[in-house]
């Protein structure tokens, strides 16, 4: 059981604390986040997060994989965003490779990424609503959540751990269709937003639960490394797709949602305006998707289409070394931060010029928006520990690795 | 985007606002610096790292005001054998840059950070328990992500994958 470190705020000799457990497995805790609590009557005096019950040590197990071998575990890491992973680690490599992505790539990258985070902005939304009590919410937003993950069947046969982006591209072409779908989708998406802020945004009850609880400053938020959400709720405006594009983001007109206010309902305004951005930015890419490959021109690092392999002997021979030994990645590091729906995702890959990363280090945005909960909780009741945990989703996957 | 060759001249670099403020502080600071694929890394005198994190943190013009990640590499069985390595960003600026200290294998320790950044306290945790680096001055120097117990660090080099049975 691990222990507070000793501090003042707590009155020795006067027993008035108690020491209170909450988690792995409470299910306002969303996974495996156990947080200790010592609260004095139901105020909440110090919050100590204990994390490490997914650790699976995926950062160890890259080492022993090649390149391409990563992308599928890289799924694994935040499982609400499979694709935002994916195109991190990606970036990464394709930039210590010096590798030159085709624009239809790109394109469809920023596509199934913006899809990818209203999927995560809609489990955020359903599960914090239901925290907070507002039970309907819950089903309607995992209604329009089903609609993407069969977008993402489509394009990768599976809903969840879609492993869709390669290291120099896509896997496969989108199937004739996807983009009727995703228009469909798109189109109507804006009124599902309309209904689930029918629900909330002017709702007494959720309001009294939101407003003004899990305060938090600027300055502390850059301080304790607060991202994404958390950190523009906060006032702070800074959001990687425009500060620092990649993939593309450049061509695309979407406005970063800002709120000075710093509590929960600021970090809630922040999501449903991303979501109505995000749509935006589906459409723009729908509209202006270029025509091309899906795949970088480097046949030693990106695996032949099968017709090919089936008919030219140097694709099968690529084919082959790909697959048996890999392909070797010039020696040097580089880290590539990507906006994902929790805040700034990183990889830092150190490549030792072989066919292995030599380490591959994953900064997760919910690890770094985990260590403002204490800052949020203190000296509040119990009950807005649950209202500033779904206020920053965490993904343990993401913390814990 | 073709790959060219790193730059590792300090003359040639010093216009970055990293590297630009470290030398105006202290020229002994910077060890060595090095441009590659878009990023800065400049290696620090490891005794130097705090303040020169303050340093960089309190920079009137760029200040380098967040700390987006902390984590260490094991060159094993080269020594020096630990390399920690600090990524900082300015967010006014948008500018980025990336730190290392160089740390020798039989006794890795290394001033926290965690007074300057407070966010680095999980971060310096998580390296203590997967490297066995120590961070002195650090407020809780536990294991993070291993159970209490565990034996050994997972992410040295010489602690094998499929970990001791």
């Amino acid at each position: 059981m691990p222990q507070f470190p000793p501090s003042a705020v707590a009155d020795p000799g006067q027993d008035r604390t108690l020491v209170l457990n909450m988690g792995p497995q409470h299910p306002s805790t969303h996974g495996v986040l156990r947080l200790v609590l010592e609260i004095d009557g139901e105020t909440v005096v110090r919050v100590m997060p204990d994390i490490g019950y997914l650790h699976t040590g995926i950062e160890k197990t890259c080492e022993a994989k090649f390149y391409q071998q990563v992308v599928p575990l890289t799924d694994r890491i935040d499982y609400l965003c499979p694709m935002t992973n994916n195109l991190t680690y990606c970036l990464a490599v394709e930039k210590l490779l010096g590798l030159e992505i085709p624009p239809k790539a790109q394109w469809m990258r920023v596509l199934m990424n913006e899809l990818t985070r209203i999927n995560s902005h809609l489990v955020w939304l359903g599960t914090h609503a239901m925290d907070l009590g507002a039970m309907t919410v819950f089903l309607y937003c995992f209604r329009e959540r089903e609609d993407i993950l069969r977008l993402f069947e489509m394009v990768s046969g599976q809903r969840m751990m879609t492993s869709y982006f390669r290291i120099g591209g896509l896997a496969l072409e989108p199937p004739i269709g996807f983009f009727e779908k995703v228009k469909a989708f798109a189109d109507r998406f804006p009124n599902n937003v309309d209904e689930y802020e029918g629900l909330l945004t002017g709702n007494p009850i959720f309001l009294m639960r939101v407003k003004g609880v899990a305060r938090m400053t600027a300055e502390d938020a850059i301080a304790l490394g607060a991202t994404g959400p958390t950190l523009r709720g906060c006032g702070v405006d800074m959001d990687l797709r425009r500060d620092a594009p990649y993939s593309g983001y450049e061509n695309f007109k979407f406005k970063v949602p800002v709120c000075a206010d710093g509590d929960v309902w600021a970090r809630y305004l922040c999501r449903v305006q991303e979501l109505r951005e995000s749509i935006g930015i589906v459409q723009q890419a729908l509209a202006g998707m270029p025509e091309g490959p899906v795949k970088a021109d480097a046949p030693k690092v990106v695996l032949p289409d099968r017709e090919k392999m089936k008919t030219q002997m140097e694709a099968l021979i690529y084919h082959f070394k790909i697959i048996s030994e890999g392909f070797t990645v010039p020696a040097g590091e580089v880290y590539q931060a990507v906006e994902s729906p929790r805040g700034e995702m990183g990889y830092y890959i150190v490549s030792d010029g072989t066919a292995k990363p030599y380490r591959v280090h994953m900064r997760g945005p919910s690890y770094a928006n985990l260590q403002t909960l204490a800052k949020m909780c203190e000296g509040r009741l119990i009950a807005d520990v649950v209202a500033a945990i779904g206020s920053i989703d965490v993904v343990l996957g993401d913390i814990d690795r | 985007m073709p790959l060219s060759p790193p730059i590792t001249d300090l003359a040639e670099l010093k216009s970055h606002p990293a590297l630009a403020r470290l030398l105006g502080w202290n020229s002994a600071v910077v060890q060595a610096a090095k441009f590659d694929r878009e990023e800065l890394t400049v290696w620090v005198e490891k005794g130097l790292i705090r303040e020169a994190c303050a340093i960089l943190r309190d920079d009137a013009e760029c200040p380098f005001n967040y700390l987006a990640d902390l984590t260490a590499v094991d060159w094993y069985p080269s020594e020096p054998r630990f390399e920690v390595v600090y990524h900082l960003l300015s967010i006014p600026k948008k500018e980025r840059v990336r730190l290392k200290a160089r740390l020798n294998g039989s006794s890795p320790v290394v001033e926290s950070v965690t007074s300057v950044w407070p966010n680095a306290n999980f971060y310096e945790r998580e390296v203590f328990d997967l490297f066995g680096i120590r961070f002195t001055g650090h407020p809780h120097l536990e294991r993070l992500l291993m159970p209490d117990n565990w034996e050994g660090h997972p992410l040295r080099k010489d602690y094998p994958v499929e970990g001791y049975r």
